[in-house]
């Protein structure tokens, strides 16, 4: 007899175990399985399709950590009808969940390289797994940067982790913001400008990249202005998705599915298309 | 031996600049030393200066009489202050204040001026690592306007 697969279209409740809301517009949700305590196992960088009652679903990254497959957390910044819907959920309600799915970051594969991970805005959460478990598998890697830019110092996800992790040793953190008032102690000044200040061995490095697209074209140049190669460098894309598994094409970018081929690509795979208006 | 010259060999913006070089910059360098919350240099003052920054951190700021200070950029160790000293009218035209202790090495630019000249060739030298300075400092001020972290 062989077993059943489960049907990825068909989303598995959870149930809000915390909301924390991280700033003016984005909420951190801790979700467990609403038919008892199942782990939920994924990949840095995988997204999972999350359904708000009523509302509809959305393509929402994993943002909490691998080693801890119990909770599933989502981070979502409001934007929408769906995201606002999911913003507003409280504790004990329900949501669906599809997933994981997509192409994870390469953590798994870079082993005795440096890592540079570079995020702008909301592009931290899916890149904080990646994070996690780079500092659990410490010892395998090089120099590990985290490079982070938001608009405002009130604009920065997951502050008290940022502290925590700017005090370790095997990891330098480095924070800056477009503007602040005098009382911010850190960096003022785009994210490209901080990877200057980076520790890395341009021939052993990979860089991971996350924010919007303006950030990752800038920040790719910058790394190709430092010597790295397109081959060393990944970036998450974005698009609309409905089914989320490669069926619908509602995601087409070029001759990818984003839900399927991606979210993460090796830039030389895509660097005909990233440039591009319209595809 | 005095020892501004290996600092400034290391310093990003004059690294690979020939010894010969390197001394006539040495002999219009000064150290200065700036306790967080102490002024490098002030809106409107007159821009005698270029500061070549081997420690600490310092905030380039505008003022604004309803805002406060504003801080545009930080910058730090490996970087430098003062660029706009090659052009008139050789006046700051902002503030810039350590946030930690800063150590710098400070360069008189009215010696450097008459040294570049003298020698052209060490004021091309100097002239193409500038240039390259604000081929940087334009492209962090076009993404810094793009709306960086905006969708
Ligand atoms: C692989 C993947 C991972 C994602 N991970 C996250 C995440 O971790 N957290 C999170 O908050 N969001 C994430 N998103 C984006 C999220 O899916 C969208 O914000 C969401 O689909 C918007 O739906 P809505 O119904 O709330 O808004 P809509 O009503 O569909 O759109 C509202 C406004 O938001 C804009 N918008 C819609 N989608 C996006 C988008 N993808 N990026 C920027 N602007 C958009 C629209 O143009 C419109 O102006 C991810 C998207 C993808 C493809
Ligand atoms: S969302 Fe349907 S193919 Fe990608």
């Amino acid at each position: 007899m062989t077993a059943k697969l489960p049907d990825p279209m068909l989303p598995t409740p959870f149930v809000v175990q915390k909301v924390k809301r991280e700033t003016s517009d984005t909420y951190t949700l801790d979700l467990s399985r609403a038919d008892g305590p199942t782990n939920f196992a994924f990949a840095p960088g995988q997204f999972n399709m999350l359904y708000a009652f009523g509302a509809g679903e959305v393509p929402i990254s994993i943002s909490g950590d691998p080693a801890v497959p119990k909770t599933l957390v989502h981070t979502v910044r409001d934007v929408g009808n769906v995201t606002r819907a999911i913003c507003r959920l409280k504790r004990g309600e329900v949501l669906g969940v599809r997933g994981p799915f997509g192409v994870p970051w390469p953590v798994d594969r870079v082993a005795g390289e440096d890592v540079l991970i570079i995020a702008g805005g909301l592009g931290l959460a899916p890149l904080r797994p990646a994070l996690y478990h780079l500092l659990q598998h410490r010892g395998e890697f090089g120099n590990i940067e985290l490079i982070y830019g938001a608009r405002t110092p009130k604009d920065l996800l997951y502050p008290k982790e940022l502290e925590r992790w700017r005090g370790r040793f095997d990891l330098r953190v480095h924070v800056t913001v477009d503007s602040a008032a005098d009382d911010w102690r850190s960096n003022v000044g785009v994210v490209t400008k901080i990877i200057d200040r980076a520790r890395f061995d341009p021939p052993s490095t990979v860089a991971l990249i996350c924010g919007p697209g303006v950030m990752m074209r800038f920040t790719v140049l910058e790394l190709m202005s430092h010597g790295l190669t397109p081959e060393q460098i990944y970036v998450s894309m974005e698009r609309n998705m409905k089914c989320g598994i490669g069926l619908c094409g509602h995601c087409q970018w070029g001759p990818y599915f984003v839900c399927k081929d991606g979210p993460v690509y090796r830039f030389d795979r895509i660097k005909d298309w990233f440039d591009r208006r319209e595809v | 031996m005095d020892t501004m010259e290996p600092i400034l060999a290391a310093h990003p913006f004059f690294r690979g600049l020939d010894s010969r070089y390197l001394k006539l910059i040495v002999e219009c360098a000064s150290r200065e030393t700036f306790s967080p919350g102490k002024f490098l240099c002030q809106d409107n003052e007159e821009a005698r200066k270029f500061y070549v920054i081997h420690h600490g951190r310092v905030a380039v700021e505008i003022y604004r009489a309803r805002r406060g200070a504003v801080t545009l950029q930080t910058i730090g160790e490996g970087e430098v202050l003062g660029w706009l000293w090659f052009d008139r009218p050789y006046h700051w035209h902002m503030d810039a204040r350590a946030l930690d202790l800063t150590r710098v090495i400070s360069l008189e630019v009215q010696g450097l001026m008459d040294r570049c000249n003298r020698d052209h060739d060490f004021g091309y030298e100097l002239m193409r690592r500038y240039a390259h300075h604000l081929a940087v400092q334009f492209r962090v001020t076009k993404a810094q306007l793009a709306d960086f972290y905006g969708d």
